[in-house]
């Protein structure tokens, strides 16, 4: 027997929908002002392994010569980049939402067994609220990139007015090499969160848009509990 | 009728509840997901703005960089000051990006050249270099920081311009809005508004690294706001004027920010 089990509240699709289009950007005309000088390389004992970025791969995404462009786009963004991250989080301590998210004394340790798991080395994963051990840590961090993004972003952005800023993130050099490797995570960091939900399948994924997950119930528990007052809740929330 | 409906919610199968919520939110993710796209659409396709003071960015897009700059002015403080280093870090060979308005094929004698002050009326203020000598000298060696992404500590001394102001006793023109600076043939001209001209640390240069201003720095006499980006700091003063409305700017005409405040 289906039943519906809540998940993902509004607010929290919402925030995550919305940051995914505005990040995307964020990401494309950072590119565009990086361009203006692209000096970052992987360089170890004076051998150059990689350049950000090589030009085949500027010219794919139509990079050069953008940098006005690029600095007008990611300067009305930010604004939007910077409120939807605030939404989420004022409404996760709000709502107390935060205690699913954030990593508790033991989630590193379990981190590690949900990684077995997920790599099929471990039969079993750890139990579960609505996220494991390793989301819990993948989410948080998240969250505190953006911040991180925000705050060197700001360093970078008025390094005389916002002084502080630029001091706290070590000078502004060191300042625009996080905002960068910052920018790099999010593209790691989606890569494997798109490999997560394409293997975790349809029911989680339809949960970030719907907010809930039809889970299979033994047909002796339904005799126990009428489905009824579940269901009226469900609609309540959504 | 009312009743009836009622009871046919009550009678949703968890499946037809499935169903329904289903549709209710991926109805919305689409509709949402689509006006995404159309605001996207149309910010893309928006045509440029007329071009005027600003131009080169597309319409929307300036008008966020206008209020964006409104937001920002907020947290100007003329006690905000930029780091400053010791004589050691600065560059030795100070990197020149940019000849526009100083080109080498154009006549231009040093020697002969004046500041010129425009003044109320429309009568000029013209100052040798000599005279601007004898002003207090102030020195800075700071982080230059060029819009394009790169930087450089380098060495700069001059007078500053709130000094030069109160010696020509031009103390009325700060309580207009904005200096306009152009080169002496007009091909280069940067707008400032006037908190950031004023800066403590704003200065009209004519060394660099303890001798006179290179031709290719900007000699005799240059621009050094370390508020703002390098595309402000004119090379080769021709006129100086005031405004409260904003004088025209090379960069802004191409797209870029007209405040590019740091």
């Amino acid at each position: 027997m289906k039943v519906i089990k809540e998940k993902h509240s509004l607010l929290m699709r919402w925030t995550h929908w919305v940051n995914f289009p505005i990040l995307t950007i964020m990401i494309w005309s950072g590119m565009l002002i990086y361009w203006a000088n692209d000096e970052y390389t992987i360089t170890l004992f004076g051998h150059k392994f990689f350049s950000f970025f090589p030009e085949w791969f500027y010219h794919a995404l139509k990079i050069p010569h953008r940098l006005s462009e690029g600095m007008a786009f990611h300067f009305l963004f930010m604004w939007f980049f910077a409120l939807n991250g605030v939404f989420y989080v004022i409404y996760s301590v709000i709502s107390g939402e935060w205690r699913e998210l954030v990593p508790k004394k033991n989630s590193f340790k379990e981190a590690w067994l949900v990684l077995l798991h997920d790599l099929h080395i471990r039969k079993t994963a750890p139990p579960q609220n609505k996220y494991n051990a390793a989301q819990r840590i993948a989410y948080t961090a998240i969250i505190i990139m953006g911040l991180g993004s925000l705050i060197t972003g700001l360093a970078i952005y008025k390094p005389v007015q916002f002084y502080y800023l630029t001091r706290l993130c070590g000078g502004y050099h060191f300042a625009r090499v996080l905002h960068f490797v910052l920018t790099l995570g999010y593209v790691f960091f989606f890569i494997i969160h798109i490999v997560q939900v394409i293997l975790a399948g349809w029911n989680n994924f339809r949960s970030v848009i719907s907010g809930f997950e039809v889970i299979n119930e033994p047909a002796e528990l339904i005799t126990e509990t009428p489905v009824q007052p579940t269901t009226a809740n469900g609609n309540e929330n959504n | 009728m009312e009743t009836k409906t009622t009871k046919e919610k009550k009678e949703l199968t968890v499946e037809q509840q499935i169903n329904r919520r289903n549709f209710i939110s991926f109805a919305g993710f689409a509709v949402l997901a689509g006006s995404a796209f159309g605001g996207w659409r149309w910010l893309s396709n928006s045509p440029e703005e007329t071009a005027g003071i600003t131009a080169g960015a597309k319409a929307p897009l300036r008008r966020a960089l206008n209020n964006t700059e409104l937001i920002f002015r907020n947290f100007f403080s003329s006690n905000h000051l930029v780091k400053t280093y010791p004589k050691s870090r600065a560059a030795k060979h100070v990197r020149v990006n940019s000849d526009i308005g100083i080109e080498s094929n154009k006549k231009f004698d040093p020697a002969t050249w004046k500041l010129e002050i425009v003044k109320k009326g429309g009568e000029i203020l013209q100052i040798t270099l000599d005279e601007l000598k004898k002003l207090p000298k102030t020195e800075l060696i700071y982080d230059f920081k060029c819009v394009e992404g790169w930087d450089q500590i380098s060495h700069w001394a001059g007078v500053k311009f709130i000094d030069l102001i109160e010696h020509y006793h031009l103390g009325e023109y700060t309580q207009m809005q904005y200096v306009g600076m152009e080169t002496p043939d007009k091909a280069y001209y940067v707008g400032i508004d006037m908190p950031s001209a004023v800066h403590p640390q704003t200065i009209l240069a004519y060394e660099v690294n303890d001798k006179p201003l290179p031709l290719g720095n900007g000699a005799p006499l240059r621009l050094i706001i370390p508020v703002k980006y390098g595309i402000k700091n004119l090379k080769r003063i021709g006129t100086i004027t005031f405004s409260n409305t904003r004088p025209r700017d090379y960069w802004a005409e191409q797209g870029y920010d007209y405040y590019s405040g740091l």
